[in-house]
C-alpha cells in the first residue's frame, strides 16, 4: 500500500516544496535525468512522490488519485466546485503567496472601495449601454465575492495572461488579478481597492476526502503528518 | 448518474397540463437553448453560476433554460394578442455549484397571464388557478408585494438618484441596508471623500493617486460622478421616522387582513404606498372571490427578496410545511418591468406561475 503525494513538476513553487519537507526530515527528490517527471520519497516508507504541474492538481485530488497534493489555495477555490467537501487543508505552507485583488484605474478618484465600484457599474451600463468589463481568470471566486458584497451589472471577461494590460488595452475597465505586491498593477496605472481582497493564497498541503484511504493508509497518513507536524 | 425524470412527476406534468388549458390556457413550447445574452442583461453575471452555459460556432454563447419565463415573454412580446394565457411544461436546467444533492434538471409546468386591465383580478386568478391544482396537498402559502416596498422606496423625502441606487438593490438586502444607512446619515463619515469632494480641482494635479488616464471610462465621466457625490453629500439624510417605516414593511408577518390594517397605518405617515396598499385591498376581495380564505393567507413585506430579480408586484409561493427538507414546489408573480426590458420598451401587464412536478410526486409519495 501506498499514499500518492503530488508536489509541482517544476519551478520555485517545486524547490519550496522540497525545501518544506526537507526540513521536516522528508526528503523529496526527482529521479533520474533532471527533466524527468518521476520522483523519489526518502525519510518515510511508502510515500510514492508524483509530480505534475501545480494547475492539474486540484483536480487530480477532487477526483481522488491523489491521496496528498501540495498547490496554490486559489486554484483550489477557483478549479473545484465545493471543494472542502472534496478537499482538506492539511497545512499552510507558508511560501508562494499571492492575493487576488480588485484593481481599478488610478484615473478614478472617485472609487476607493467595493460600494463605489458599484455605483460606478450603473452609471457606467447607463452611459455606455453595455457592463462594466472585469477581466480575470478566476471567474468563481470574483462572482462570489461581487455576489456576496452586492456589487451588479459588471462583466467578467476572460484574460488568462497579461491582465494588468487589458485596461490600457481597453478589453475590460477593471481587473481581478493576482499579485503579490501590487508593483505590477500600480506600473500598469491601476490601484487595488482596499475592501478588494478576494482571496489571500498561498502553497497548501492538501488531502483529498474522495480518494482511496486503505486501513493503512490512515496509518501512512498518521506517520507522516506526525513527522511533518502538522 | 443523474436519474431520469420519475414517471409520477411526468404524469402529474400531465395532470397539472390539462387543469391549465382547461382554465383557457393556450399550450406553448420554447427552444431549451436560450442566447446567453439576453439572461446576462436581464440577471447579470450570476446567472453564469446557475445556468448551464454552452457556446454555438453560430450563434455564440447559448445558455440552457434556467426557466420559461423570458422565452415566454419573448415569444408573448413578438406575437402574443390581449389578454393571453398560456401554459408551458418541461425540463429546466440548473447548474448546482455547493449542493450535489440538488437536481440539475427538473420539470416545470407554468401558467402565465398576460395583458387584461385589472392586475388584481390577474394575480387572483393567476394565484387561484396554481392554488387549485395543488388543492388536497395541504401546502402553506406565502404573499407578499414587491410593488410595496418599491412605492415606499419611492415615497420617500429623498433625493432621485438615492431611490435610484435604492430600487436598484431591493433584491440585495445586504447592499440594500448599506445604502439605506448611508442615505439615513448613520454611516461613519470618510475624511478621503470628504477631502476628494472638498477639492477645488479632484482630477488635477497629477499627483499620487491621480494616475494615467486608461480605459473607456473618461476625466468627463469621473468629474460628473465627483459632481453627483458633491450633490448626494450636500442632501439632507433620509429622516430616521422615513427608515423606520421601511423597516416596518420589510418585518410585516401577519395574515393579510391585518397587514393590510398595519400598511393603512404606514400610509398614513407614508402616503406614497397608498396605491399599493388599495391593489393589496383590491387583490383580497379578488382572491376571496374566487374562494381563497384571504383571512388565513400569510403575508410577508420581505418575501420574494433574494429570488430572481424580474418579480415586481405581487409575489407568492407554496410549500409543504412537513418537507422543510425541500424548495418551494410552486413560485410566482407579477413581472410588468420585465416584459418592457424584453418588448424594447413596450411593456404589458404580465403575472403567472410555475409547479415543479418532481416535488408534488415527493410530497405525495412521503404521505402515502
Amino acid at each position: 500500500m501506498s499514499i500518492r503525494l503530488g508536489v509541482p513538476s517544476k519551478g520555485r513553487l517545486m524547490d519550496k516544496t522540497f525545501d518544506w519537507f526537507g526540513a521536516r526530515g522528508v526528503t523529496l527528490k526527482k529521479a533520474g535525468h533532471d527533466r524527468g517527471y518521476a520522483g523519489a520519497v526518502e525519510g518515510i516508507e511508502g510515500v510514492e512522490l508524483v509530480l505534475l504541474s501545480a494547475s492539474e492538481i486540484p483536480r487530480e485530488l477532487a477526483q481522488g488519485r491523489l491521496h496528498l497534493g501540495v498547490t496554490g489555495s486559489d486554484l483550489v477555490q477557483e478549479g473545484i466546485a465545493g471543494w472542502d467537501l472534496k478537499l482538506r487543508v492539511l497545512a499552510p505552507m507558508g511560501f508562494g503567496g499571492a492575493d487576488l485583488v480588485i484593481a481599478v484605474p488610478q484615473a478614478w478618484v472617485d472609487v476607493e472601495g467595493l460600494e463605489d465600484l458599484d455605483a460606478v457599474c450603473a452609471d457606467f451600463r447607463r452611459r455606455h449601454g453595455m457592463r462594466l468589463r472585469i477581466a480575470t481568470k478566476y471567474h468563481r471566486l470574483v462572482r462570489e465575492f461581487l455576489r456576496e458584497r452586492g456589487v451588479a451589472d459588471y462583466l467578467l471577461v476572460d484574460s488568462q495572461g497579461a491582465t494588468e494590460g487589458t485596461v490600457r488595452n481597453e478589453t475590460a475597465e477593471a481587473v481581478a488579478d493576482i499579485t503579490s505586491t501590487g508593483e505590477t498593477l500600480r506600473a500598469n496605472g491601476l490601484k487595488v481597492l482596499p475592501d478588494g481582497l478576494i482571496h489571500a493564497s498561498q502553497a497548501t498541503l492538501f488531502k483529498s476526502r474522495e480518494a482511496p484511504w486503505m486501513t493503512e493508509d490512515r496509518a501512512l497518513l498518521d506517520r507522516l503528518t506526525a513527522q511533518l507536524g502538522v | 448518474m443523474i436519474p431520469a425524470v420519475p414517471a409520477s412527476a411526468r404524469a402529474e406534468a400531465a395532470r397539472l397540463t390539462a387543469l391549465f388549458r382547461a382554465a383557457g390556457a393556450e399550450p406553448v413550447e420554447t427552444p431549451i437553448l436560450q442566447p446567453a445574452e439576453t439572461l446576462l442583461d436581464l440577471y447579470g453575471e450570476d446567472i453564469r453560476a446557475r445556468a448551464y452555459v454552452t457556446a454555438d460556432p453560430l450563434r455564440g454563447e447559448m445558455m440552457l433554460r434556467p426557466d420559461f419565463t423570458v422565452p415566454v415573454v419573448r415569444m408573448h412580446m413578438a406575437e402574443g394578442g390581449d389578454p393571453a394565457r398560456y401554459t408551458y411544461a418541461g425540463e429546466v436546467f440548473r447548474r448546482q455549484e455547493t449542493d450535489p444533492e440538488r437536481p440539475v434538471e427538473f420539470l416545470q409546468v407554468g401558467f402565465e397571464l398576460f395583458g387584461g386591465d385589472d392586475p388584481a383580478a390577474a394575480d387572483a386568478e393567476v394565484f387561484s388557478a396554481i392554488a387549485s391544482a395543488l388543492e388536497g396537498l395541504a401546502l402553506r402559502p406565502s404573499t407578499g408585494d414587491i410593488g410595496l416596498l418599491r412605492a415606499a422606496v419611492e415615497g420617500l423625502e429623498t433625493t432621485a438618484p438615492r431611490k435610484a441606487a435604492l430600487m436598484r438593490h431591493l433584491w440585495r438586502p445586504r447592499r440594500f441596508r448599506t445604502l439605506l444607512t448611508r442615505f439615513g446619515g448613520q454611516a461613519a463619515p470618510d475624511a478621503a471623500r470628504a477631502a476628494l469632494l472638498a477639492s477645488a480641482d479632484p482630477l488635477g494635479g497629477k499627483g499620487p493617486g491621480a494616475g494615467p488616464e486608461i480605459g473607456l471610462r473618461s476625466a468627463e465621466e469621473i468629474a460628473a460622478r465627483i459632481e453627483a457625490l458633491r450633490e448626494d453629500a450636500a442632501a439632507p439624510p433620509i429622516p430616521a421616522e422615513q427608515i423606520a417605516l421601511i423597516d416596518a414593511i420589510l418585518d410585516l408577518s401577519e395574515t393579510a387582513p391585518n397587514v393590510l390594517s398595519a400598511l393603512r397605518d404606514i400610509a398614513v405617515d407614508l402616503p406614497a404606498i397608498g396605491p399599493a396598499v388599495q391593489g393589496l385591498s383590491a387583490r383580497m376581495e379578488a382572491l376571496a372571490a374566487r374562494g381563497i380564505d384571504v383571512d388565513a393567507l400569510p403575508f410577508e413585506g420581505s418575501f420574494g427578496r433574494t429570488s430572481l430579480e424580474y418579480y415586481d408586484g405581487f409575489v407568492f409561493g407554496f410549500s409543504a410545511p412537513d418537507r422543510p427538507d425541500l424548495p418551494p414546489l410552486s413560485t410566482g408573480g407579477r413581472y410588468d418591468a420585465l416584459t418592457r426590458v424584453l418588448g424594447g420598451g413596450k411593456g404589458v401587464r404580465a403575472v403567472g406561475g410555475v409547479i415543479r412536478p418532481e416535488l408534488v410526486a415527493r410530497v405525495q409519495e412521503g404521505r402515502a
